[in-house]
């Protein structure tokens, strides 16, 4: 089978020893690769009620099949291990470039087991594999992990590596690779922490093969026109990045504010990505084979480096009333350096800060620090010491339910399933709250993308406030979203790119026969074999809800004042959708149907 | 006459301008406005009136708010 190398590398980290597995292409076939096929081997191999920091979880590091080969944004890879966040599978994407190089190298798939005694890296040069002693780079930033790793071995060598916020084990670290690219949420840099592996560098010599070169071409052809002609991939990304989002939910009146207490910011516009572009851009940036290009570069004073993305404008910026740019740029690259994912970590100050003022953290945890709605002076320093796990920031490396639960008073944390939600405040939007509450992994965004349709108007116009639609639409988004997850392409393709396109690519890459058609249905298999992990892991689905503050308060000013999320009216709706019984679990002839 | 502010967004941003404040014929259309202020509806991808998704035939009322965006997206 064409697209993959047909090996896995098997790691045992305590014994310190290596195994060569084949892949099992029929296996392939059913969940695809990365998201799919990572989680359908932690279900086969790993206790759902692991504790996720023991050395009992293993941490797969998975390619798709079109990661690394000659399509566009073919370059990403995933992480797949039990996150120590929300007690449910975790799956943490990434772009850059290294997801493409371990492809190279000869190998689909790293699976890790057990812990290493000490700290160590793992090597790889195409079949040379070593582990190697860590204790010089333990206790060093992304950055400086990355340039030590780089100088030492192959040029062209790519890291991935976990900051101090994993060797911590914070439980909002991520992993890290290419300096500023993230596999960020759920906590998956802990799980590489707790088992003493610091980094992976990887070199390959190799090239995949693919069945037909004339058909690449004329796929690459046909899918390049389309994402060149499509407004947001052709031209809004390009040219503002992610961060153009900033003031359109604002004008929506759903850009959560200072803790989700107001959906609207004074100052969004300070922090937008037109602001971005005007006085801070210096270059755009692209991962592998990536024709679109939303990364940036930004400068501030001496500094030039990763600039923040949408979802870390707003975490830093109105959800912490924080309108200082460069306070923001500076938080999202010391997050970068501390490997911590710059959603939790923002969203967790915006819960410290409510806490804060309302009494529940005293002054004297401060350490004279700043934490306050609308000052940024001090956010670097705390993001510092969440990755440092000092002071009051060791609590707030925990998340920020941990954080509120230990002060009592949970419900002032935004999170669902312990994973803080994102930059779309869902009294405003109701179907993105559907999504977020019935998202395996927790309060994600990019697991149903719905404001694609609710709010940019694509692939067609939907009333925002409706619910009656919402559960079919958050269905297909989910589906959809774990097949392209699953295949190492980029989810922004899907902005121009179809169900039909995606099934395209597999075809013309691995040489299968899917329709558009298989591609949903592949999808709809990952969403219940990850649905039925969380609930072997105790993850019920009473959990698939969202915070009270979302369904009772409603907001008090502006474009969306007077709504709460109508959670109620679309999940049951939601559930037949899925062919779930009404207490949200999978139905023994849905499981059968989807051959699981 | 009826007073409109119209906000510009990402490329419909033209030499800086933000907002501005517009004094109009009453019953004057979203459609209408865009033909006075020179912004063609083809470039025009998300229309807002008070955050409000708007078809362009609508008619404006004292005191709205216009928002104008091409193409965007991210996540």
């Amino acid at each position: 089978m064409f697209g993959y190398t047909g090996k896995i590398l098997r790691v045992n980290l305590t014994e310190g020893t290596f195994k060569t597995e084949a892949l099992d292409h029929e296996m392939a076939k059913k969940f695809i690769g990365g998201r799919g096929l990572g989680t359908k081997m932690m279900m086969d191999e790993v206790d759902p009620k692991v504790d996720p920091l023991s050395p009992e979880n293993k941490l797969f590091v998975v390619t798709g099949p079109m990661t690394g080969n000659p399509v566009a944004t073919g370059g990403r890879y995933m992480v797949v291990t039990k996150s120590p966040l929300s007690n449910t599978i975790a799956s943490s994407n990434s772009g850059g470039k290294w997801g493409a190089e371990l492809k190279f190298a000869g190998w689909d798939i790293i699976a890790f087991e057990g812990k290493s005694a000490e700290p160590v890296y793992l090597s790889i040069e195409d079949d040379k594999v070593e582990l190697l002693s860590a204790a010089d780079l333990w206790g060093t930033t992304v950055s400086s992990t990355t340039k030590k790793l780089q100088e030492k071995h192959a040029d062209g060598s790519k890291v991935l590596t976990i900051g101090p916020g994993g060797e911590n084990l914070s439980h909002i670290a991520a992993i890290m690779n290419d300096e500023d690219r993230a596999a960020g949420r759920s906590g998956v840099g802990a799980v590489m922490g707790s088992k003493n592996l610091k980094a992976i560098v990887v070199k390959g010599s190799g090239k995949p093969d693919v069945p037909d070169q004339d058909r690449v071409k004329e796929l690459n052809k046909k899918q390049l026109a389309k994402i060149k002609e499509n407004g947001v991939t052709g031209e809004g990304l390009p040219t503002y990045g992610t961060a153009v989002l900033v003031n359109i939910l604002n004008e929506l009146g759903s850009l959560p504010t200072n803790n989700f207490l107001e959906s609207q910011f004074a100052e969004a516009d300070e922090t937008s990505g037109e602001t971005l572009a005007d006085k801070y851009l210096t270059k755009r940036t692209a991962c592998y084979r990536c024709p679109i290009g939303c990364g940036r570069y930004v400068k501030v004073g001496d500094w030039e480096g990763g600039g923040p993305e949408y979802e870390t404008l707003w975490s830093f910026g109105a959800d912490c009333g924080i309108s200082d740019m460069e306070s923001i740029i500076m938080a999202n690259h010391w997050c970068n350096e501390m490997g911590i994912d710059t959603i939790s970590a923002g969203a967790t100050i915006a819960a410290a800060i409510e806490l804060h003022q309302k009494g529940y953290i005293k002054d004297d945890e401060l350490d004279g620090l700043k934490l306050e709605f609308g000052n940024g002076t001090d956010i670097t320093e705390w993001v510092k010491r969440m990755g440092y796990a000092q002071g009051l920031g060791a609590k707030m490396a925990e998340g920020s339910y941990r954080l509120a639960d230990g002060y009592g008073v949970p419900e002032f944390s935004m999170t669902v399933k312990k994973l803080e939600m994102p930059a779309y405040d869902p009294r405003g939007i109701m179907g993105i709250g559907l999504n977020y509450a019935t998202s395996n992994r927790g309060g994600c965004h990019v697991r149903g993308y719905t404001i694609s349709p609710e709010v940019l108007g694509l692939p067609e116009q939907l009333d925002r406030f409706d619910t009656k639609t919402k559960p079919t639409w958050v269905k297909i988004f989910q589906d959809l979203t774990a097949s392209i997850d699953s295949l190492g392409v980029c989810l922004f393709t899907s902005f121009a790119l179809g169900a039909d396109d995606y099934a395209d690519m597999y075809n013309v890459i691995a040489g299968t026969e899917f329709t558009g058609s298989d591609i949903l249905a592949i999808g709809d298999r990952i969403y219940n074999i990850e649905k039925q992990f969380n609930l072997l892991a105790g993850v019920t689905s009473a959990e698939d809800t969202l915070p009270k503050r979302l369904l009772e308060d409603p907001i008090s000013e502006g474009p969306s004042k007077g709504w709460v999320n109508k959670l109620d009216e679309m999940l049951g709706e939601y559930y037949k959708e899925r062919g779930w019984g009404e207490d949200g679990i999978p139905t023994e002839a849905k499981l059968k149907e989807l051959g699981l | 006459m009826i007073k409109i502010e119209v906000r510009y967004f990402a490329t419909l941003r033209i030499d800086g301008k933000k907002k501005e404040t517009l004094e109009v014929q009453e019953d004057t259309s979203v459609k209408t406005l865009l033909d006075q202020i020179g912004v063609s509806l083809e470039d025009v991808a998300i229309l807002l009136v008070n955050g409000i998704r708007t078809p362009p035939e609508n008619k404006l009322k004292d005191g709205d708010t216009v928002s104008l965006f091409p193409p965007v997206g991210g996540g």
